[in-house]
């Protein structure tokens, strides 16, 4: 890392003032040397000389790792953007790293946030504050600034003519540096503030130049190349603000290795990405954030291996197409959210009752009803696990991280082809439209595909009860075994039935071929378990003998406070469920066994998991849950503090 | 096709041993013969065909075929089919139903299977009434039919005009047939059946049990004047004046099938999947 050669210092002295940046040296384009070095412009009549909290001393380097910042805007201004880049530097600089974005429901001009955590070490949470937070403007910022926690230790960049400085900022106590960021962009690059703040941000974070020129490249690439040669000075004028300009010059010849081993991917692609890799080649859904990227992702690609998508015209439709593709052989998939998901409840129950295989996407999104749309929340399980009428067992699974949206999607689909029977997967907003700088995601166990009718004496009985559970499928096309699929009750030739045996011999069949089925250790994450702290964890004294139990999206931060409180002498077990049902109570009870003490982690108003493995009588007793609802994200800090109120708290 | 490889089948090769649950004198029988005599008409491969329905009497005739079948949800025939006929277009996929489940919970359905124009041939078996759940009134029945204790002041409403509307959906191919001629049933079937795209057939078929008045259609049934109609303004002059009753091919435009994106094999998943290399 090179140290900054140059030091800015703010003065609120006229004569410094006199040569502020903007209206020297109106050159063409940006040639290393050839303009004198762009320093913020100082106001002297500004809000921000007068807060007092704000820093006159040089712009300070945050090399700690991992560091998580955000660059702030109003829709459309570019935050995003400003994001993608910063990621895809941090991958060229050798680090992992992991994109959320807040977005507001407006399709234009609406609030906007990348915010970007990124270290050594792969990230999965977007952790406790924002380090380093870039405003492009202020006009939003009440409706996210709950999203981006500050600390007095954070640095706040603006620049003073981006508006009026919000209250919440200045009460955070963060560090407060103006950024002449506007000034810049006019002088460089026709007013893209964005890519400023991009040279900005990255280099107060630590990143080389040669880093962010080459993620904007790789970024911008598809948008042209004039895109990306505007965007390249804009970035060399912003990293020039901190570091000066003999700094940029020299960078240049530095370019970092790149990681090649691993992936930038979003969570709505590795769910697509792994639909693809357990087979799925039919997709027919309804538009619905935020599940709409996944589509779009598999919509192109789709084709490229013999498949197709179907916009559908709801999503009534667009459930019962996919059954009517896996009917004719076809691996399909139909991917919504919540409300779409609550639409689609009487086409799984004909899936269950047909034994059709289907995967059921759910990006989850903050509800009931219309809900919160662009912000995610986990409380759609009671829906995904109950919400089906009659006694009709299926599969729910829950990715873990963005990777793991690939794995999982992978595993549902095959488990969904070995049992032929429904899944609902349920992912987030959090995942979904989350990107990763991530290590390739292993491909989910093979199994067993669909089993295929072959031809026997006595005609084909397509619901015939066998020692799994699973019946041999015909698929049209195939002589010999000719069937009706039916979702009236039937018996095993298919055959519409009322008669109380039928009804319960195909009951128990469906049922069964879910309990039999053996699932393999994938059916959970478990971190720090038996093997490796088998005595301690069964003396289950407090503090040492801590399970954590969660699922889904909200593992990223139990596991990082697992981490922290393992540092501080606790003994932790993290237990992230991936198949919630059917509920591996057995395998489950085994791994909590022995913990004095039990805490359930999730992202919703009451606990839906909590009250779920409380039903499957599978929590002591003295088991408790921190819930909270979305859109904020669980944080580390408040799952230690959870921990900590524990250990006050009597455990029997 | 492998229809040469198979010996030629009769009509009654193509039903099933199962015993319908229909009312005796019920029109569906009459159409069901007509689709197995069309079928052997035509020397589909059984196996090669996927007859699917949704809910109500006349989603019953699946299995009463020995073809392929799914009897799904009740409005849901459509897309199910149009599933599976997107994945599978070499198989030869038929829909059949009745006015409420194609009409009334299925109408939206209706409307997006005319304009998407897959490869389908679907039959609505149009006996005003909802039968199964024991006679209720439908979307083509009478606004001031009194019979239903549900609407025992009638229904109020306009009735729907399902040739008028799948002609303003964008369907191409549109006929009306009747149960008591199934000669010329078949005769509309097999032109559905062949036509490469979306065909809509109406199929007035008399429910003796709950509209025992409709036994009058017989009497009161005309061929459609003319040929079918190919320019859509005098098709939707004809659908929207007739009195419903006009049987024939009504409308037969060839309009461009549902394509999506061209499907390549060859592609592998590596290649995908090397887009997220860094």
């Amino acid at each position: 890392m090179v140290p900054p050669v140059v030091a800015l210092v703010f003065s609120d002295v006229a004569g410094i003032a006199s040569t502020s940046v903007g209206r020297t040296g109106a050159r063409d384009g940006i040639r290393p040397g050839a303009s004198p070095i762009p320093r913020p412009s100082v106001q002297t009549n500004s809000e921000l000389a007068d807060r007092p909290h704000t820093r006159r001393d040089p712009l300070p380097i945050r090399h700690e790792r991992p560091l998580a910042l955000a660059v702030t805007g109003s829709g459309g201004n570019g935050a995003l953007t400003a994001g993608m880049i910063l990621l895809a530097a941090v991958a060229r600089a050798g680090l992992y790293g992991l994109l959320t974005r807040s977005a507001g429901p407006q399709i234009r001009g609406g609030e906007s946030a990348a915010m970007l955590r990124f270290g050594p070490e792969p990230l999965a949470c977007i952790g406790d504050r924002i380090d380093l937070l870039l405003a492009l403007d202020w006009a939003n910022h009440l409706r996210f600034s709950e999203e981006l926690p500050l600390a007095r230790t954070s640095l706040v960049l603006a620049d003073p003519a981006a508006g009026t400085l919000p209250p919440v900022i200045a009460a955070s106590g963060a560090a407060l540096h103006p950024i002449a960021l506007r000034a810049a962009a006019r002088r460089y690059c026709d007013g893209r503030t964005n890519m400023v703040a991009v040279g900005v941000v990255g280099a107060v974070a630590g990143l080389p130049l040669a880093a962010l020129l080459q993620g904007a490249a790789e970024s911008l690439a598809p948008k042209g190349e004039a895109i990306v040669t505007a965007a390249t000075a804009c970035i060399r004028a912003g990293f020039a603000v901190v570091h000066g300009e003999a700094t940029v010059t020299a960078a240049e010849a530095s370019c970092p290795p790149a990681a090649l081993a691993r992936w930038n991917i979003s969570g709505n692609e590795a769910a697509g990405l792994g639909a693809l890799r357990g087979g799925v080649r039919f997709v027919a859904a309804y538009p619905i954030t935020p599940a709409s990227d996944l589509l779009e992702w598999l919509a192109p690609r789709l084709p490229r291996l013999g498949g197709l998508l179907i916009q559908a015209e709801d999503e009534l439709a667009a459930i019962n197409m996919v059954i009517g593709s896996s009917f004719g052989g076809v691996p399909a998939l139909t991917a919504t959210s919540g409300p779409g998901l609550s639409l689609m409840s009487e086409g799984l129950g004909l899936a269950v009752a047909s034994e059709t295989p289907i995967v059921v996407a759910n990006v989850m999104r903050g509800g009931p009803s219309t809900g919160i749309p662009t912000k995610s929340e986990q409380a759609d399980l009671d829906l995904a696990l109950y919400g089906l009428h009659g006694d009709a067992p299926h599969l729910v699974l829950a990715p873990l991280d963005i990777a793991d949206c690939a794995f999982t999607f992978d595993w549902a689909t095959r488990l969904t082809e070995r049992l032929q029977v429904p899944a609902i997967v349920l992912s987030d907003q959090a995942l979904g439209q989350a990107r990763a700088i991530c290590d390739p995601p292993p491909a989910a166990p093979a199994l067993a595909g669909r089993e295929r009718a072959v031809p026997g004496a006595g005609g084909y009985a397509r619901y015939a009860a066998s020692i799994d559970g699973v019946s041999p499928m015909a698929v049209p096309g195939e002589p010999g075994h000719m069937y009706t699929a039916e979702g009236l009750e039937h018996n095993a030739r298919g055959t519409p039935s009322s008669m109380a045996a039928d009804h319960c011999r195909q009951l128990d069949k469906r049922w069964h071929k879910l309990v039999a089925h053996n699932y393999g250790p994938t059916w959970a994450d478990i971190d720090g378990c038996l093997d490796s702290h088998p005595a301690a964890l069964l003396t289950g004294a407090a503090p040492g003998g801590l399970c954590l139990i969660t699922w889904g999206s909200s593992r990223g931060a139990v596991v990082e406070a697992a981490e922290r409180l393992r540092r501080d002498g606790w003994l932790v077990r993290v237990i992230a469920l991936r198949l919630l049902a059917p509920l591996q109570q057995a395998a489950l009870r085994a791994a909590i066994a022995g913990a004095g003490a039990v805490l359930v982690v999730e992202l919703n108003h009451r606990g839906q998991l909590f009250r779920y493995l409380h039903a499957q009588e599978v929590l002591p007793t003295t088991a408790r849950v921190l819930a909270h609802p979305g859109p904020l994200p669980l944080r580390p800090a408040e799952i230690i503090a959870a921990v900590q109120a524990l250990e006050d708290a009597p455990v029997a | 096709m492998d229809s040469t490889a198979i010996p030629s089948l009769g009509a009654r090769d193509y039903k099933s041993d199962l015993k319908p649950v229909w009312c005796p004198g019920c029109g569906h029988f009459a159409v069901l013969s007509a689709l197995t005599r069309t079928l052997a008409f035509l020397a589909l491969p059984k196996h090669r065909i996927a007859v699917i329905s949704g809910i109500g009497c006349s989603s019953r005739l699946p299995a009463y075929l020995d073809c392929y079948g799914f009897h799904g949800l009740h409005g849901r025939a459509l897309p199910l089919a149009t599933g599976l006929k997107a994945a599978r277009p070499d198989l030869t996929v038929i829909v059949t139903g009745g006015d409420g489940d194609g009409f009334s919970i299925g109408g939206n359905h209706f409307l997006h299977a005319c304009r998407r124009n897959l490869d389908l041939t679907y039959i609505v078996m149009d006996n005003q009434v909802y039968g199964m759940t024991k006679g209720q009134a439908s979307p083509t029945t009478r606004p001031d039919w009194r019979r239903s204790r549900l609407t025992p002041e009638g229904t109020g409403m306009q009735r729907f005009k399902p040739a008028a509307i799948a002609l303003a959906a964008g369907a191409g191919f549109i006929a009306r047939g009747f149960a008591g001629d199934p000669n010329g049933l078949s005769h509309l079937l097999a032109q559905a059946i062949e036509y490469p795209g979306f065909a809509f057939v109406q199929v007035l078929s008399p429910c003796q049990t709950f509209r025992p008045e409709s036994r009058e259609w017989k009497t009161r049934v005309h061929p459609c004047a003319g040929a079918p109609a190919r320019d859509p303004a005098t098709a939707a002059q004809l659908m929207l004046t007739d009195d419903g009753m006009a049987l024939g091919l009504l409308y037969a435009q060839v309009l461009p099938p549902f394509e999506s994106q061209p499907r390549l094999e060859g592609d592998d998943l590596a290649a995908i999947e090397a887009e997220f290399a860094l």
